[in-house]
């Protein structure tokens, strides 16, 4: 399925060795990473431990530490470092001239939590 | 990259325990082979016992199976000895032929367990008691034949007789010295431990010399002869009469040996590509028969294979515990006792007790523990880390939890890992009980606490469990526990330790992150959420105003200027000096709540007001609504100063309390630390504002102030120990700004001002600051220049770097 990409922000808009909160329509948000190598990620802004933000965490190498309980969450693969077993989930970026692209049919579609009525 | 060639020679578990260390730090660098003479992959040869007993199974006991090795892709070789070190042409030899090149050799050869020379030491049925084999030999010989003869009475002796005897076989152990076990108990000891193993069954056999091993006419043996002519009947004999380092195949490739193969510090030996580990190896004279010590050495070894080279062996203190369910028996140091030393002795003979501990120079360096050895692991924690003793030399025999130290929270009150049943939850804040600590340990074969914390959670947060899981780990893991080396690193990016990196960037005068990790050679690039944040502290602590913050190196409480919440959302406290408030700042409060429809407002335990579920995006319009300086609830700084009304209002008040919480709060607040600091002052004895358990606490009498210090309320409730009496408020700033700078240059990050007080002893505090005027005073200066200028962030947001980006989401 080709993707269909939308600007959220410049690189330079994310803290180095930090994120920043994508809000979208559906929850959780997303949490878009830059670290040490400009190189940018994004996950779902929720830890699989305790649902935790992620976008609020210590970033290093390649790694978050949640900021409610330190799990450290891989951010290119999603997944929690063992011995700590759960994924959250990852999203499409593309980077371009400067601009971070997140792909809005993923933003629409995946991991949204639907709450009971 | 080519890769170069390991081959390790032994598939033991110093050997094997390298070889997982080296995995972790770098795993890409060798193509590695392994030959072991036994058919069988790694197993905990401790464990051997009991297997022996009966307690467990072989399968039970293995730690890396052949599985493991392939998937790490290690060549492995059973039942292949080597039988030459080719050192020219860098390769081994087997005895069936097999060949193997290296770049690198790593020799694990282990021990040989020593043969009496008497005749008859061929004969079938004389056996050592080293392997599976021998165990296995052990259990048939139970099945089929009735008296057995142990010859030694150390530890591994005692083990074998214990196990056969549980089998079914009539035991007796032979000793040449006139007590078990002569090296880890004194004679006392050794006679109780005989007593009891009488009572079920052993018979002794002590200050005997074998002679010889008698057989019958098919070569099996039948019995023991003894010098003085005493015969026992024996269709069994196991010598256990110790080990030696098998150092012949290191000795016929030319490598000097002496009773071990010898190594430097980092485990090399004369040959500088020719590594040993484990039992095999002779460390500035010691040969260590101890697992714990194996195992530091192989992290040592792991490191310099991997080529970071900074790892050092410096020798192992040790400590044992024999294996003999329902004995209970610790030893550790130089339980003899000897010249200069004093002993302290708790002798119960009936009731089976017999304690002690021997002291030199106010440090605990030896005990010898029979029949309760639950302070086994707090004795041998004060023995390796050398701590003055002397303010609990009263009590020390009595044990951890009698030394004036209650308070240990989320555990029912245990103190006994022993006495709890398997479904009690040890661990109170992750919820782990009992059972699942045992059975991680059995079941993936943990030795550590690092290890226990990081499998099962246990001991991982507040870690006031810590002293329970490490008797849970003793008892289990079956051998010698014992932590990682007295020098803990920071984390595992380094192998430095805070103290060395708190030196270096005084030293060197360091004044970033990047220059800190690129100085002491991190091994990675960003570090990681232990250290950056304890950097990043020492950095504007040892230089302030001249080394940079680093907002992104500090915890998300730290960086929003709130306490996170659960739910994602902060709490706000504002500043209320020393506990007091007005009308108008409580208006403004109930103002900004009702606007920003705050759900919950709280009372804290420091005398001011939490504002909580405010959405991060809402911060700084709630800072600046309530127009009130920060509170740094959230911060690892100053928090409050809790006072009690005093003489202002209170008919019991000896001093101004309350002016004087206000003061001490308006001179420290913004004081970043090593952790949060908590002070009070009370107008009188009856310590209304519990000065007791705070970091600083003032309690006024009629003729000035007390000062109190090293207090905590809570994890462990600590009483703060009395510091210094003054007479005038200056003296108490002076005092209590002194003793926090002190805390703040030399403290750990993360450690509170108890455990700093524990590490460095009272007396150290009382020099420098109570006996040293001059250097009190400069101190004072030094916290009062760190804090001049110092920014408050919630009104100077750009001063203190507080990047406004991050209350900003992004709208796709």
């Amino acid at each position: 399925m080709p993707q269909q990409w939308k600007a959220v922000c410049n690189v330079a808009d994310i803290p180095v060795l930090g994120a920043r909160v994508v809000n979208r329509a559906a929850k959780p948000d997303v949490a878009i990473f830059r670290n040490s190598e400009d190189k940018i990620f994004a996950l779902l802004d929720k830890c699989p431990h305790k649902g935790g933000p992620l976008s609020q965490g210590i970033v290093f190498g390649e790694r978050v530490a949640c900021p409610l309980h330190n799990w450290n969450i891989q951010l290119d693969s999603d997944c929690a470092v063992s011995p700590d077993e759960g994924c959250t989930q990852k999203f499409s970026v593309k980077v371009e001239d400067g601009k971070v692209f997140l792909d809005v049919k993923e933003l629409s579609s995946l991991a949204i939590e639907v709450k009971a009525e | 990259m080519k890769k170069l060639k390991l081959v390790m020679v032994g598939n033991g578990m110093a050997g094997v325990r390298t070889l997982e260390e080296l995995l972790k730090l770098a795993p890409d660098v060798y193509d590695i082979t392994v030959f072991g003479a036994e058919p069988y992959a790694n197993y905990n040869r401790i464990l051997l016992s009991p297997v022996l007993a009966g307690e467990q199974t072989i399968k039970d006991i293995m730690l890396n199976d052949v599985d493991w090795y392939a998937e790490n892709n290690i060549t492995l070789h059973l039942g292949k000895k080597i039988a030459k070190i080719d050192r020219v042409k860098r390769m081994v030899i087997a005895e069936d032929g097999t060949t193997a090149e290296y770049d690198r050799l790593l020799l694990a050869t282990g021990s040989n367990p020593f043969i009496l020379p008497v005749p008859g030491k061929e004969l079938k049925g004389v056996i050592s008691y080293r392997d599976i084999q021998d165990t296995n030999a052990m259990i048939e010989a139970a099945r089929m034949h009735k008296h057995a003869v142990v010859i030694g009475g150390g530890l591994l002796g005692l083990e074998a007789a214990n196990g056969l005897k549980l089998r079914g076989m009539e035991v007796t152990v032979v000793h040449l010295p006139a007590w078990l076990m002569e090296r880890q108990l004194d004679p006392t000891a050794g006679k109780l431990l005989q007593k009891s193993l009488e009572d079920r069954g052993l018979k002794f056999l002590l200050d005997k010399n074998t002679k010889e091993i008698v057989g019958d006419e098919y070569g099996n043996v039948k019995a023991i002869r003894f010098a003085d002519g005493l015969e026992v009947p024996a269709e069994l004999v196991v010598m256990a009469v110790g080990i030696r380092p098998n150092t012949t195949l290191a000795e016929s490739a030319g490598l000097l040996c002496n009773r071990g193969i010898v190594v430097n510090d980092t485990m090399q030996t004369y040959d500088p590509r020719i590594y040993a580990v484990g039992e095999c190896v002779n460390h500035r004279g010691t040969a260590y028969g101890l697992v714990a010590p194996l195992f530091e050495m192989a992290k040592v070894c792991a490191n310099h294979l991997a080529n970071f080279g900074i790892g050092r062996y410096q020798g192992s203190v040790t400590s044992t515990k024999l294996k003999v369910t329902g004995i209970d028996l610790f030893s550790a140091g130089e339980f003899m006792g000897g010249e200069g030393t004093e002993e302290i002795v708790l002798s119960d003979p009936i009731g089976g007790v017999y304690k002690k501990l021997v002291i030199k120079d106010n440090k605990l360096v030896g005990a010898c523990l029979y029949g309760d050895t639950v302070d086994g692991t707090w004795y041998f924690k004060l023995l390796r880390e050398g701590k003055d003793i002397g303010e609990i030399r009263d009590t020390l025999m009595f044990g951890e939890s009698n030394t004036g130290r209650p308070g240990d929270t989320g555990h029912e009150g245990f103190t006994l890992a022993a006495a709890m049943p398997d479904d009690a939850e040890v661990c109170g804040c992750n919820g782990v009980c009992k059972g699942t600590i045992v059975r991680s340990i059995k079941e993936k074969g943990l030795f550590t606490l690092e290890d226990v914390r990081k499998h099962t959670k246990a001991s991982a947060s507040c870690g006031s469990c810590t002293g329970l899981v490490e008797q849970i780990l003793m008892a289990t893991a079956g051998g010698d526990y014992s932590t990682a080396t007295k020098a803990k690193p920071v984390c595992a990016c380094t192998d430095h330790t805070h103290q060395e990196v708190r030196d270096a960037i005084k030293v060197n005068k360091l004044l970033t992150i990047v220059d800190t990790m690129q100085f002491m050679e991190w091994r990675t690039p960003n570090g990681c959420s232990t250290c950056r944040p304890a950097l990043n502290y020492y950095l504007i602590s040892t230089w302030p105003h001249e080394a940079r913050d680093d907002p992104q190196s500090r915890f998300i409480n730290e960086r929003a200027h709130a306490n996170i919440q659960k739910d994602g959302t902060y709490s706000v406290i504002p500043r209320m000096w020393g506990g007091e408030t007005t009308a108008k700042d409580l208006r403004r409060i109930a103002d900004v709540v009702d606007k920003y429809r705050i759900p919950t407002v709280k009372v804290t335990g420091g005398q001011r007001i939490d504002l909580l579920g405010v959405k991060k995006k809402d911060l700084p319009a709630v800072w600046k609504e309530l127009d009130m300086p920060c509170g740094h609830a959230y911060a690892k700084a100053l928090r409050t100063v809790k006072t009690c009304v005093g003489s202002e209002w209170c008919r019991f008040g000896t001093q101004d309390s309350t002016e004087m919480g206000k003061q001490l709060e308006r001179a420290m607040w913004k004081m970043y630390a090593p952790h949060k600091v908590k002070i009070a002052v009370s107008g009188c004895p009856r310590n209304c504002a519990e000065s007791g358990i705070k970091d600083v606490g003032v309690i006024g009498v009629d003729s000035g102030w007390e000062i109190y210090v090293g207090g905590n309320g809570g994890i462990k409730t600590e009483v703060a120990h009395f510091f210094a009496k003054v007479k005038t408020h200056e003296e108490v700033l002076e005092y209590s700004g002194a003793f926090l700078q002190l805390y703040r240059e030399e403290g750990w990050y993360l450690e509170r001002t108890v455990h700093y007080l524990g590490r460095v002893g009272l007396d150290h505090v009382k020099k420098k600051i109570l006996e040293d005027a001059e250097n009190r005073k400069a101190l004072y200066e030094r916290l009062l220049f760190s804090l001049d200028g110092e920014p408050d962030p919630w009104h100077e947001q750009e001063k203190a770097q507080v990047d406004a980006r991050q209350f900003a989401s992004l709208n796709v």
